[in-house]
């Protein structure tokens, strides 16, 4: 009789076996491979290590295999893993001017130096469900691709810069702060904040992004550019006095142009807000750069509506998709204790107001 | 067996002396909540991420280590906490409370009394007193800091002005030495008490708010009340039906659906020694 909360250590063992025989699914079917998973889907991958803040496609496809699926907790293991790994050092700023682009595009101008590049996106695709790729299909005819070695591409926000249309982003050389090692502290600075926009859930981030275009902390934004491939990571290495390259890495770097009518202070020009994501990720770099320039309303003089998007505590605070998660979901532990105390609480209350009802009549 | 590719208690030494100087800040400034930087484990937020940290921080390969959850060692999450340190420190483990060196605890203070020497480590999920009455950490941050506290006392009265009694039966929130107000963590307001005047250390972990603070041995606590209000530590009018205490702390188990109940102490280590000593209940060995 009195058994429901004995036996904890045996439940657990067995709910882990079950796990790993529902991930594994029908033996019948072929186990899917973690190359298969990097490659085929390479676009879960890319938000796995974006939000697990680990630029390493192996773990990340490993990560959504041992998941099932589930990109949270991909991100999670992830997360997981990464807060024990020693580091070396910190990487010169990545070059993004000098990157290897696959896809490049402007909203803002309808040519311009290096070229509207539309590279491997979905954007003009009919969405029609392609039933040829339910059948094991052949491989698609190859397609032609951007030619190597184009020359560095400009940054369309240089060219708006020539004439002063866009403010001037100052230069700074200070160590930006990392939440992962810091804890973080309000009211914040904007490097900060990128670094917990870039790590947060696309879905929150995304939702963020159009509340402002919703009129919920309007920015006007435009895409001035959005970019995506590869880029050089070096380091600077102290024993041989120059910095060189330790790898790449692929990101998607968004820069919008938004309105501004100018302050007391400052001239009417065009401000700006910026995304830069690990991977293909184009989705959330945009978002980024929307919640990035309307959390800046203070520095520039703008009036704070208390639009959500506008409030750097909530949005910060709010963003983390493994905090949230974990958060949100421990409210299955168990919770007998503090029940039980409300439990007495409510019969005790119930127990006065009929009295009195009693008393009354 | 420990897992030997992970540093002891599963922290790196420099994150362990991070967490050591905020827990030593905390002991300086009993109730002050110190920012630190939380890591991820590899257990979720919400699960004790705050006192894992804590408790490894601590941690010696002396230690002898007990984990409850509401009270008991078996419940699911004390057993996952309790492998995730055999595994990763090696430590010896107990259920015995006077065994224990570190006790890492969810929602509940053990009935025997804690003694010199002994640490107790609290899961906290949300480590800011004022958070539901000022969802701002800048403003109760100033709040804290101002001493200004006139809104959980208004709180409080609201409570008795509505109900006639102050209406939180966990989670009650205490004023450390005569400054801080403190939340203890969901413990049912019957343990608040024993966080008063305790001769072992107690440590409060907050992994996902990042937040540590602490109740160095024989620090005053009190918990709010007013005088014609006075606080009541209360419980179940009812004694465990296994053991027979009756100044125990129980939960109440549903046995049919009749309505038909028993009530047990939360306190499984508690419980099992009195009944070991020959004490029973209503439905014990000895009574039935």
């Amino acid at each position: 009789m009195y058994v429901a909360v004995k036996g904890g250590e045996r439940a657990i063992d067995s709910a882990h076996a079950w796990l790993a025989e529902e991930r594994r699914g029908d033996l019948s079917i072929a186990e899917l491979s973690v190359p298969q998973i990097r490659a085929q889907l390479a676009l879960a991958v890319n938000r796995v290590m974006a939000e697990g803040s680990l630029y390493d496609p192996d773990l990340a496809a490993l990560a959504i295999k041992q998941s099932r699926g589930d990109l949270i907790e991909a991100v999670f293991l992830i997360r997981a893993y990464r807060t024990t790994l020693p580091r070396f050092g910190a990487s010169r700023p990545v070059e993004t001017a000098q990157m290897a682009v696959i896809r490049r595009i402007s909203a803002t101008f309808k040519d311009l130096p290096g070229g509207q590049i539309l590279g491997p996106t979905f954007d003009y695709t009919h969405r029609l469900l392609d039933f040829k790729l339910a059948a094991e299909g052949d491989a698609p005819p190859a397609a032609a691709t951007a030619p190597a070695g184009l020359a560095a591409v400009p940054r369309v926000t240089d060219f708006l810069n020539r004439d002063g249309m866009i403010e001037t982003e100052a230069r700074s050389d200070a160590t930006p702060p990392d939440l992962t090692r810091e804890p973080m502290e309000m009211p914040s600075q904007r490097p900060l904040r990128l670094q917990a926009l870039t790590r947060g859930d696309e879905g929150f981030i995304l939702s963020l992004a159009y509340s402002t275009q919703r009129g919920y902390g309007r920015t006007h934004a435009f895409v001035g550019e959005l970019r995506i491939g590869m880029v050089a990571v070096q380091m600077d290495i102290p024993e041989l006095g120059f910095a060189v390259d330790i790898g790449e890495v692929e990101l998607t770097e968004c820069e919008t142009v938004n309105q501004f009518k100018g302050s007391k202070t400052e001239p009417p020009q065009f401000t700006r807000g910026y995304g830069l994501v690990f991977g293909q990720t184009e989705r959330k770099a945009i978002a980024m750069s929307l919640v990035d320039r309307a959390l800046r309303w203070k520095e520039l003089g703008e009036e704070n509506i208390g639009a959500p998007a506008q409030d750097e505590e909530f949005v910060l605070m709010h963003a983390d998709n493994v905090q949230a998660t974990g958060f949100l979901e421990h409210i299955k532990l168990p919770h007998y204790v503090d029940f039980q105390s409300e439990l007495e609480l409510i019969r005790r209350l119930r127990a006065d107001v009929f009295a009195t009802q009693e008393a009354a009549e | 067996m420990t897992d030997q590719s992970y540093n002891f208690a599963y922290l790196d030494e420099q994150t362990k002396r991070m967490i050591r100087r905020a827990i030593l800040k905390g002991v300086a400034v009993p109730g002050y909540q110190v920012p630190f930087a939380s890591r991820e484990m590899p257990m979720p937020y919400g699960w004790g991420t705050g006192g894992v940290q804590v408790t490894a921080a601590c941690l010696t390969p002396d230690d002898t280590l007990k984990v409850i959850d509401q009270g008991a060692d078996d419940t699911t999450n004390a057993v996952s906490i309790r492998k995730f340190f055999q595994r990763t420190a090696g430590v010896a483990v107990t259920e015995a409370t006077t065994e224990a060196t570190i006790i890492q605890t969810r929602h509940r203070i053990p009935e025997t009394a804690l003694t010199a020497g002994q640490i107790l480590v609290y899961q906290v999920p949300i480590p800011e007193p004022l958070r539901f009455l000022e969802p701002r950490e800048t403003e109760t941050r100033k709040m804290h800091e101002l001493e200004e506290y006139g809104l959980m006392h208004v709180k409080l009265y609201e409570d008795i002005a509505r109900h006639g009694t102050i209406a939180t039966a966990y989670d009650y929130p205490v004023r450390v030495e005569g400054r801080y107000v403190m939340d203890p963590s969901p413990i049912p307001k019957f343990d608040n008490p024993k966080l008063s005047d305790s001769p072992a250390l107690q440590l409060f972990g907050a992994g996902r708010e990042q937040r540590i603070y602490a109740l160095p041995p024989f620090t005053h606590v009190v918990s709010l009340d007013f005088d014609d209000h006075p606080f009541v530590a209360s419980k179940a009018p009812h004694d465990c039906d296994l053991c027979g205490a009756g100044e125990s702390y129980l939960d109440e188990v549903i046995t049919d659906d009749q309505g038909g109940r028993m009530f047990v102490c939360s306190d499984t280590d508690f419980c099992r020694s009195r009944v070991a000593a020959g004490h029973s209940g209503r439905l014990g060995a000895g009574g039935k």
